[in-house]
């Protein structure tokens, strides 16, 4: 076993190195960059967008005093409500009807509230209206009973936590942990369809076989492209934290996930080596039986396609903890890490991760025993029926 | 997943670096490999000749454990497992393959680690390798910038540099000059003088009759002969060449019946009794004999007439099973 181990490290250093020390890994570090900065960019962007004041704004053709109770209900109400609660208001003359002046180009209004305060008038489009009508109603009483409305105080009785909220916040964290974790794995994963094709088009491979076994080259590969992975993830992530940090983000209002965060980031980074390493795995078995990059290319998306689906099941069970359908994507090896961070954000219970660990990693084990016999025997035809051989040792 | 465990670290030496017996290596109805049985002494430069296509490379691959034989069994430096032995032997694929993007030495290195060989310990060999053949020039260079006789040679370092018991070369001499050839038949020669074992294929019969102390002669996937070159040679009977002045006469009743004559010149193989009562029937018969030499057959003939005839008797084969069918 040692033996195995020692040559996946040599082959896998060979490959994190030839990767790494690459001008392209520059660009594959800067590409995930980005969407982050275009995310940044346009979240800033949405930002002064939803600042930027889009209530409809309301004309009041009113006479002058009914306009000034209707302007200090406005500015009461606004108060307690908040200022992105009630339409805005702008005083507009009473004449000419506000038919006409809503007909004329020039009008900056989307309706016009005539009449007064005891009888209102809303004028404009249908949709419109039925946007408007109950906001100008409050209105329209408030300024009507100016004074003599008393808003009724509400007594504060303050909680530390809310089991409620709290469930919500975790569902979300677990959501959020998937979605992150699927997209990395989508992006990741993928690029080892192509792995083995170096080593078939350059003839290394008659070199590596010769001298290791089929295991150790599949485990070497995996073990490089998974360190290769950690390396984007940090750099991402480490820059993702700092833009995050330099405008001035504050993270502690965030809901803690069921087993806490420390224990929740480390199973994260298990759950995505296993993720990773299953569908890798899947991926480097794949990939090897294919002879050309066209061949790989056109695996491509049917596996693409089989990913999705194996997400869509797993973000199916978040919503649905302890049904037949999570215990299910629990245990189906490719959709069981998904399930489990999911679940780590909401159940505290730590053993069920443990078994979950060993049994994606056992997995991860006969899936690359299984891609290594059909190597030999379909590209080094070598070797009889793959499945007798799958438990016996690789003779070489 | 299941390893193999590393060899021991004093295996006793086995008397046959090498051996097979019954291997059998079909691809679908083919058969490359056809009931083999080999055994290559330790220390021994061996030689597997044999025309394109008569199964050498399958049979160095089946030997070294890249593929597995459907029938037979194989012996790697005593083990039935060649993986386990994989830190003894060295081998050089006929289709020759490095990473271009990776320098000179550190390709080297990197083919000595898959064979234990610590990394520190390859890139050092490996600067000296390259240095003491000249190449030192090309040490830091990625292989994508090299010759193809420098990679070959980069490759045939990687080979050796962890210090093999045993080295395997497959067609080792194809693509490679004059120049480099020679360098590599010295190559040859010194680690054989080391003791290692040397196995390689070639169906250049030169370079087999001037290196190789036992051969194997395989045609159409199976052993036609297996000994020294000079057994190999003994196969076939001397050629008498002999020119004379009368163009006939009473003598010429003495001449074999196999006897041509091309350009005044006749041939024909030296007799059982020998040359001289065939000698004294030409002086007697006054054929004038202007010149007479014997020639003794090169590995070259024998391996003509051993392929040659193996060729002939399984295209016969072939057929009378196709009438058959």
């Amino acid at each position: 076993m040692m033996q195995l181990w020692r040559a996946a490290f040599v082959i896998a250093r060979r490959d994190f190195t030839a990767v790494v020390l690459s001008r392209t890994f520059i660009l594959f570090l800067l590409g995930p960059l980005l969407p982050i900065l275009i995310g940044f960019a346009f979240g800033g962007l949405g930002d002064r967008i939803s600042s930027t004041d889009l209530r409809p704004v309301v004309g009041i053709a009113m006479a002058p005093q009914d306009r000034a109770a209707i302007d200090r209900a406005h500015g009461r109400l606004t108060r307690r409500m908040g200022d992105q609660s009630l339409p805005r208001i702008r005083a507009v003359p009473m004449t000419p009807a506000p038919r006409v002046q809503l007909a004329r180009p020039e009008s900056e209004v989307v309706a016009i509230l005539s009449g007064s305060p005891a009888r209102p008038v809303l004028t404009g489009k249908p949709q419109d209206l039925d946007k408007l009508q109950g906001d100008l109603s409050l209105l329209s009483t408030a300024a009507l009973a100016e004074r003599s409305l008393q808003f009724v105080p509400v007594e504060r009785q303050e909680v530390t936590t809310s089991l409620g909220a709290q469930a919500q916040g975790r569902l979300i964290i677990g959501r959020i942990a998937q979605v992150v974790m699927f997209f990395l794995t989508i992006l990741l994963a993928g690029m080892i369809l192509s792995n083995l094709v170096e080593e078939k088009t350059n003839k290394i491979i008659e070199i590596l076989a010769a001298a290791v076994s089929i295991d150790a080259i599949f485990l070497g590969k995996l073990m490089a492209m998974l360190a290769m992975s950690f390396v984007g993830i940090a750099f991402w992530g480490g820059t993702a934290f700092a833009i995050f940090a330099a405008l001035g983000g504050d993270a502690t209002g965030l809901p803690v996930p069921a087993v806490g965060w420390p224990i929740f980031l480390a199973l994260a980074v298990l759950y995505f080596a296993m993720a990773y390493t299953l569908l890798g795995s899947l991926f480097l078995g794949i990939g090897a039986q294919a002879a050309t990059v066209r061949e790989v290319q056109t695996l491509n998306m049917p596996i693409t396609m089989g990913q999705m689906l194996i997400f869509f099941f797993a973000s199916y069970a978040v919503d649905h903890m302890g049904s037949p359908a999570e215990v299910a994507a629990c245990i189906f090896p490719f959709s069981s890490p998904f399930a489990m961070i999911a679940r780590a954000a909401q159940d505290a219970t730590l053993w069920p991760h443990l078994v979950a660990l060993v049994w994606q990693g056992a997995f991860v084990a006969l899936i690359i025993r299984v891609g290594v016999l059909l190597f030999r025997r379909h590209v080094m035809q070598s070797g009889g029926r793959w499945w007798k051989n799958l438990f016996r040792p690789a003779t070489g | 997943m299941i390893g193999d465990t590393p060899a021991p670290a004093s295996t006793p030496e086995p008397p046959y670096a090498v051996e097979g017996h019954g291997l059998v290596k079909t691809f679908g109805s083919f058969r490359a490999v056809d009931g083999i049985d080999i055994a290559v002494p330790a220390g021994t430069i061996y030689g597997i000749l044999g025309p394109n296509g008569a199964g050498k490379t399958t049979l160095l691959r089946t030997l070294l454990g890249i593929v597995d034989p459907d029938e037979g069994h194989r012996l790697l430096l005593g083990a039935a497992r060649p993986l386990r032995m994989a830190r003894e032997v060295g081998y050089l694929p006929e289709e020759r393959g490095l990473y271009p993007s990776m320098k000179a030495f550190e390709a080297i290195a990197f083919m000595g680690a898959l064979r234990g060989l610590p990394l520190h310990v390859g890139r050092e060999r490996a600067k000296a390798m390259l240095d003491g053949h000249g190449m030192g020039a090309a040490i830091d260079k990625p292989i994508r910038q090299l010759s193809k006789g420098m990679a070959q040679t980069v490759q045939l370092f990687g080979t050796i540099v962890h210090e093999p018991r045993l080295i395997v070369l497959d067609e080792p001499f194809s693509g490679l000059d004059a120049i480099n050839q020679e360098k590599l038949e010295a190559l040859i020669r010194d680690q054989a003088r080391r003791g290692v074992t040397i196995l390689f294929s070639t169906h250049v019969i030169a370079h087999a009759e001037r290196l190789c102390e036992r051969i194997a002669i395989v045609a159409q996937g199976r052993i036609r002969f297996e000994g020294t070159p000079g057994a190999a040679r003994d196969r076939l009977r001397a050629r008498v060449r002999l020119r004379t002045r009368a163009g006939d006469g009473a003598w010429r009743q003495v001449l074999p019946a196999d006897t041509v004559q091309d350009d005044g010149i006749w041939h024909f193989a030296l007799p059982d009794a020998g040359i001289e009562p065939l000698l004294r029937a030409l002086i007697d018969g006054q054929a004038g004999i202007e010149s007479l030499s014997i020639e003794r057959p090169g590995l070259h003939d024998a391996f003509v007439a051993i392929a040659g005839a193996a060729a002939a008797k399984a295209m016969q084969e072939q057929g009378e099973e196709a009438e058959e069918a």
